[in-house]
């Protein structure tokens, strides 16, 4: 997760015209082979149409249609589950990393939590909340919450001791320096923790809409695209929901260049 | 009172009364029966020690004999299990003293510009910006320092960021300056520089100096006396006065008492590590 982190990070800071152009090549190099597919007929346009009537299509439903409507309440219902999965993720995190003991206890049951595939997890979830709103948003928030309580708690536990000591050595309370110290040397692992929960957070909630009831959302759209073979706005959905994953990603990587400036320095 | 209790009441009286209150010198760090214990054994077993109040003590000894040791217990950073540690008679654990860690990269935090980190101290004690920034103006005039300190720690020299460390162990003005081999991660040039600055720290302040060094040059340079420890369970092989006038510079380094003192704790040194193990 760390090297795909700075993987990132390098990207951001591409610096050359070439560097710059170059990301660019094989996203355009695959829309050509779609587009020439479409064209020569190598591809059945009934099955995958091409990527003009798709864009088209898209962009219709974006601007007049109800696609902007179900990609607001799917954005809606990630940002709750994330706040949700951060808000006692984070803390929690903390607290476990804290002490190694504690940490050592749960270790399992959050690394068995997390290798579980939370889609798994949905009739329980379903007959816990039923089929509404909470459903969703409490089955992505768990999935989001497992992932950052295991970064935080890790990063806590490997915290380096050098800090603590030097503000143990001028007199700082065990909380100062969970406040002052702990938490910000976490904030790197804790901010893989966030990106990686975003991620999963939206997963879920796509694969909730789909299958726990429900009027709206990218997932639910999509799988109603499908039963009424209406191809070019799946397609469309899909392309939507994928870069509304990777919106969210840079978004986080954005923010945490600009929070934890002194990464790896 | 019974015949056992008896014979244990002078011990008793010993470790703590040893340096008595009409000695001419000032009480300064009083070790009593320190005993420290890894798992791999005894690092010390009632182990003595007495240093003055505003002397410069370095610390020299083989790898792995426990200067660091020695110093995260009196400092208090590192618990014991058994003794006492006194300052001017009082515990160590009511003396204000600072502690400059030898990798200083670890040791400031990179979050705060350098400023803020000098300031942190100050900040723990609860004084007001005003009263921060004042404290800080006062000790850059004192020493002279041309650091932006509006800089992060990362876009400075390893030198400047060591001279950041000192000036966060100075800015509370402790009684006792712990300083653990500080300027081994630095280049030979950065080295000097640190050694004249830390010098001039000592003859401002003369505040009590326990300075761990791994290089025999610089621990008899920077010494009133150099303490010379054996190998584990450790003891005190020789503590080894230096009478030479401050500041010494690069020139006073070939003077001929500081080579022969230099000599002899050299003999000292190969003497017990020659021993073995
Ligand atoms: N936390 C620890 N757990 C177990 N053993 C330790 C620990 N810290 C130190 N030791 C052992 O205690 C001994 C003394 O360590 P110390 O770090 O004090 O030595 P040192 O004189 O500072 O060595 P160096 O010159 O390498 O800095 C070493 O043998 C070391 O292995
Ligand atoms: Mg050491």
């Amino acid at each position: 997760m760390r090297a795909s982190a700075d993987i990132g990070l390098k990207r951001l800071r591409g610096a050359s015209w070439l560097g710059r152009v170059q990301p660019a090549v094989g996203p355009l190099l695959l829309l050509a082979i779609w587009w020439l597919a479409a064209l020569t007929g190598l591809l059945n346009t009934r099955l995958i149409p091409g990527p003009g009537p798709t864009f088209a299509t898209t962009w219709q439903a974006l601007v007049h249609g109800t696609m902007s409507h179900d990609l607001a309440r799917t954005l809606m219902r990630v940002l709750y589950a994330f706040a949700i999965a951060a808000g006692f993720g984070v803390p929690l995190g903390i607290l476990i990393g804290a002490n190694e003991r504690v940490y050592r206890s749960v270790e399992f049951l959050i690394d068995f939590f997390r290798s579980t595939p939370s889609t798994a997890l949905f009739p329980l979830f379903m007959l816990m909340f039923g089929l509404g709103e909470e459903s969703k948003v409490g089955l992505a928030a768990f999935a989001a919450f497992l992932i950052i309580v295991f970064n935080v708690a890790y990063g806590v536990l490997n915290a380096r001791k050098t800090r603590i000591l030097a503000a143990r050595s001028m007199g700082a309370s065990r909380l100062r320096i969970f406040g002052d110290v702990i938490f910000l040397e976490t904030l790197p692992q804790t901010f893989v923790g966030l990106r990686a929960g975003v991620s999963i957070a939206l997963v879920v909630v796509v694969v909730a809409e789909m299958f726990i009831g429900g009027t709206d959302g990218m997932g639910h759209r999509i799988i109603e695209d499908q039963y009424s073979y209406n191809l070019k706005d799946m397609y469309g959905s899909l392309l939507v929901s994928g870069a509304v994953g990777y919106g969210l990603n840079y978004m986080f990587l954005l923010i945490e260049r600009y929070f934890v400036h002194w990464a790896g320095r | 009172m019974n015949q056992e209790a008896l014979q244990r009441v002078p011990t008793t009286m010993r470790v703590v009364d040893a340096p008595r209150a009409s000695d001419a010198v000032p009480r300064g760090v009083e070790i009593r029966g320190l005993t420290k214990e890894f798992a791999g054994g005894y690092i010390y077993r009632n182990f003595d020690l007495d240093l003055r109040d505003g002397e410069f003590v370095s610390i020299f000894g083989p790898n792995g004999c426990g200067k660091s040791t020695l110093i995260n217990v009196i400092s208090g950073l590192m618990p014991m299990d058994g003794g006492a540690v006194m300052f001017k008679g009082k515990p160590i654990a009511e003396t204000k003293l600072s502690y400059v860690f030898q990798n200083y990269r670890d040791a400031l935090f990179p979050w705060m510009r350098a400023l803020g980190n000098i300031q942190y101290p100050l900040k723990l004690l609860g004084l007001d910006k005003k009263t921060r920034d004042r404290r800080v103006e006062a000790l850059l005039a004192e020493f002279d320092i041309r650091i932006d300190l509006h800089r992060y720690p990362y876009e400075l020299s390893g030198g400047q960021q060591q001279t950041i460390s000192i000036l966060r162990a100075l800015i509370t003005d402790p009684e006792i300056l712990f300083l653990d081999e500080p300027f081994s991660a630095l280049d030979y040039e950065m080295t000097l520089f640190m050694r004249e600055r830390l010098q001039h720290v000592f003859m401002k302040r003369r505040n009590t100096m326990i300075f761990v060094s791994h290089d025999l040059e610089e621990a008899v340079q920077l010494a009133d006396r150099v303490l010379l420890l054996t190998r584990p369970p450790t003891r005190v092989a020789e503590m080894v006065p230096v009478d030479l006038p401050w500041p010494r510079d690069a020139k006073s380094l070939s003077n001929a008492e500081f080579v022969a003192i230099k000599s002899h704790c050299l003999d000292v040194f190969s003497r017990e590590v020659g021993r073995g193990p």
